[in-house]
């Protein structure tokens, strides 16, 4: 036994020593932000999907004609642009030195191109594209733009922050059927997509792009100066959050966009890492009925749903730490622009089981089973159906919560069957505010109904056509009015249940220097110490 | 052997034919759409069509599993739906580290069991027997998560030793390749060190009463001969037999370590696979596995000859 005990401390040491001596060659990387973000990247074409990731790759390779800055404002960015006194013609000139990641210049034909196959996929661009009479470029530098009909949204349009920005493109690539994804990752923006080191849902590596010449105005949101303080930025996808927050707190991550607010106390003791809310506009949670069959093709039915849910309850399930949530009625966000309490007065979901009883009696409701689609496998969405299905049980509802995975959510809310084959009565989804914070970009305020309405088609005329007086308003008191009348109309028609807002905290490395507040992460203007 | 080999490799075949048969219509029946996932929250119910037919999703099964079965006999494992990506080049991205992470884990678990299999059952009912059998029970138990985050805590947090998490390469040096492979594999055997030290321990209990280890000690063969060059010999094939099928479970179940400690293998490529309904890379990794197994229970049946020279094929 003395014999095997000389072995076992043999081994000890030399494992010790083996440790030692491995952790004493850890490597350094300099001048490379290693950055977790909020999903894995596959989808690689921002016109392709809504996805956010995708939006977020998109604004590190791609640029963009106009940015949009903190005041909510459209500035240039790839060009500047002069407004006819009539507001029917828009002229954008590029502005000297624009070059395409492969080295070519970047022309007027290049940027028709991209606004045409935007155009075609983004809701608000598709509704833009309406009331455009000709797209032409006039010279190398120049786009004419000339519009049949009066619509004030060009310039926010082409400068949103949400899902499928106006991104620009080489006409080989914007040429591509807006269905297909494109087959190269080619921008003018300020970082080059490394092709060869892509691991799709894994990792994703970007160079700083050296003959990108930024603006010289102040970086704002995603206008000024795109100014890149580092040679690489690696996007690296961790499926585990604890592993992500080992990693933040050992220094082998420098940024994670959004810490689970239930860990946000591992990182805020440690002294090294910083966090700050870099999206003040927050998110959205809501639910959204299908309006084609009963019960909630009643609007009596639906307006007692929304009575009966509390934002409190969902906020609390969601979220947990009151610092990181709010109350909010209105559709746009409350600290949008747009946002009001316009209408909300008797349609705020605040868990009036009482007044939601008195609504069903009145609609006749007939105990018609509610189908509430329940995602499980998706953290951010797998709570809202489990507290709203309570408190529609406690009003009367007959509810039906039916588990599965996110996937076969978002298949199933695609048919428009009754439930009982295969259909659904309610989900829920969260959205950031800058995809809500307008009637044009708000895919639920659309009253086109089964054809090109969003999931559970609201058919409603009379939505679309004050859509439209939005879209023609070109100034900003116009359009506050208008869009007060659009939500207090929505939320009498219940076009959706705002379910309040919460924020997601972002949290970085102290080394890392100039980490900009933006709807959209953004990794110019960034010095890694 | 030789002709044992071929023809084994030939009937391999037919399971390969039904396997991507079976997984094509398993898949293909469960409910999912690739498109939602390319296509984003804010997609309308037109453009998912599109790009359904975009895809080729819209045609009839027997269509698409034709198409696919052809570009397989031409050596094509498909595209990735959602990212465009050639399914071998995902594949070839991601085998290297659940490849290197399975061979280390089953180098420690083989170092670690089949010693304390040996001992435990030379020393049947003693202290220490008991003592690694109550051991192997934790590590059946113990989730293979907790083991990980305990190591982490201990190794990379406390004591920084090793880095929390990721993968390097062998080809990026052996220091970075193993500060990293260390507690993932370590994790990875936990489950395998207690079912193999078991099985040893079972397989030797069962030789160490034979006439012949009887005969060895009595020619006065020192006990680490007797142990190690006569029983653990006789008793190898069905350790043998556990450890091949472990290292083809390890290749295939190791995603909770990969997600444990970062490490973009093939675990995590089937399970981002299989939530986004990406069929092709889903159907290509399957097939891939079932190859895997049909070849690793040939090389376990092959390697039977080398340890009993009773079996000739």
């Amino acid at each position: 036994m003395g014999e095997m005990k000389v072995v076992f401390r043999r081994t000890a040491v030399s494992v010790a020593l083996g440790l030692s001596v491995l952790a004493a060659s850890a490597p350094v990387s300099a001048q490379t932000i290693h950055a977790m973000m909020h999903s894995g990247l596959r989808v690689l074409d921002p016109i392709l999907t809504t996805a956010h990731i995708t939006r977020d790759h998109g604004f590190m390779i791609f640029d963009t004609l106009l940015g949009m800055d903190e005041a909510f404002k459209p500035q240039p960015q790839m060009a500047d642009w002069k407004v006819s006194d009539d507001g029917m013609t828009y002229t954008f000139t590029l502005r000297d030195g624009l070059k395409w990641h492969d080295g070519q210049l970047v022309t007027a034909e290049d940027c028709i191109a991209s606004l045409n196959r935007w155009g075609k996929r983004d809701s608000g661009g598709q509704m833009m594209m309406t009331h455009v009479k000709s797209l032409v470029a006039t010279d190398a530098k120049t786009i004419t733009m000339t519009l049949a009909t009066p619509f004030g949204y060009v310039l926010e349009l082409l400068a949103k922050p949400s899902s499928v920005p106006a991104f620009m493109m080489p006409k080989r690539l914007a040429d591509t059927a807006p269905d297909q994804p494109i087959k190269e990752q080619i921008g003018s923006g300020p970082f080059r997509f490394v092709a060869n080191e892509f691991d799709p849902g894994n990792k994703v590596v970007y160079e700083k792009f050296a003959d990108y010449i930024p603006r010289k105005e102040k970086a704002s949101w995603t206008a000024g100066g795109k100014v890149v303080k580092v040679d690489r930025v690696e996007w690296i996808n961790m499926p585990d959050a604890q592993t992500a927050l080992n990693a933040l707190n050992s220094g082998d991550l420098d940024f994670m966009e959004q810490v689970p607010q239930d860990l946000m106390p591992l990182v805020e003791s440690n002294e090294d890492i910083a966090t700050a809310d870099l999206n003040p506009l927050g998110n959205q949670t809501m639910g959204r009925m299908n309006f084609l069959y009963p019960p909630f093709d009643n609007v009596k039915i639906r307006q007692a749903a929304l009575v009966a849910i509390n934002q409190a309850d969902i906020l609390a399930a969601r979220v947990g730490d009151p610092r990181f949530y709010r109350e909010c009625g209105s559709f746009y966000g409350c600290r949008s622009p747009l946002g009001s309490d316009a209408g909300t007065e008797g349609f705020k979901a605040t868990g009036d089981l009482e007044k939601a009883k008195a609504l069903l009696k009145e609609a006749g409701y007939d105990n018609t089973p509610v189908v509430i689609l329940q995602p499980t496998d998706v953290a951010s969405v797998s709570t809202q159906p489990v507290v709203a299905a309570e408190a529609l049980r406690k009003a009367g509802f007959n509810v039906q919560l039916q588990p599965m995975d996110w996937q076969t959510v978002v298949t199933r809310r695609a048919s428009q069957q009754p439930s009982a084959q295969g259909g659904w009565n309610m989900f829920f989804t969260n959205w950031i505010i800058p995809e809500v914070w307008n009637p044009i970009v708000n895919p639920m305020l659309n009253g086109h109904g089964k054809e090109g309405g969003f999931f559970g088609w609201q058919s409603d005329p009379k939505m679309d056509e004050m859509r439209g007086q939005f879209a023609a308003a070109n100034n900003d008191e116009d359009r506050k009015r208008i869009a007060s009348e659009i939500q207090a109309h929505a939320l009498k028609e219940v076009s959706y249940v705002p379910l309040g807002e919460y924020q997601m905290v972002s949290a970085w490395n102290k080394q890392l220097d100039g980490v900009i507040s933006s709807p959209v992460p953004v990794f110019w203007n960034i010095a890694k110490q | 052997m030789l002709s044992y080999f071929v023809r084994r490799v030939l009937a391999a075949i037919p399971v390969m034919f039904v396997v991507a048969l079976f997984v094509f219509l398993l898949l293909r029946l469960s409910p999912g759409d690739p498109a939602a996932i390319i296509a984003g929250d804010m997609a309308t119910p037109d453009q998912l069509a599109r790009i359904r037919t975009a895809l080729g999703l819209d045609r009839p099964i027997y269509e698409q599993f034709f198409v696919w079965l052809s570009q397989l006999l031409r050596g094509d494992f498909g595209t990735s739906l959602i990212s465009q990506t050639n399914v071998l080049t995902m594949v070839n991205q991601r085998l290297e580290p659940t490849i290197s992470l399975a061979i280390v884990a089953i180098i420690f678990t083989v170092l670690i069991a089949v010693p304390l299999g040996v001992i435990a059952a030379w020393r049947h009912g003693s202290f220490l027997d008991n003592f690694v059998m109550s051991s192997s029970v934790v590590g059946f138990s113990v989730p293979v998560f907790v083991i990980g985050y305990v190591l982490i805590q201990i190794f990379a947090i406390e004591l920084r030793w090793l880095p929390v998490q990721g993968f390097r390469s062998l080809f990026d040096g052996v220091g970075p390749f193993a500060q990293r492979i260390v507690l993932p594999a370590l994790t990875l055997s936990s489950i395998y060190i207690a079912l193999i030290a078991r099985m040893t321990r079972a397989s030797m209990l069962e030789v160490l009463d034979e006439d012949y280890i009887r005969t060895a000690r009595a020619k006065g063969l020192a006990e680490r001969l007797v142990l190690f060059r006569h029983a653990l010999r006789n008793a190898a094939v069905p350790i043998i037999t556990v450890i091949g099928t472990g290292f083809a479970l390890m290749v295939s179940g190791v995603v909770v370590t990969e997600s444990v400690f970062n490490i973009p293998g093939l675990g995590r490529l089937i399970v981002d696979a299989v939530l986004a309904r990406d069929y092709p890379v889903i159907q290509g990794l399957i097939l891939l596995t079932a190859g895997f197994y049909v070849l690793i229970n040939l090389l376990i049946d092959l390697s039977y000859a080398l340890t009993d020279p009773r079996i000739r094929y």
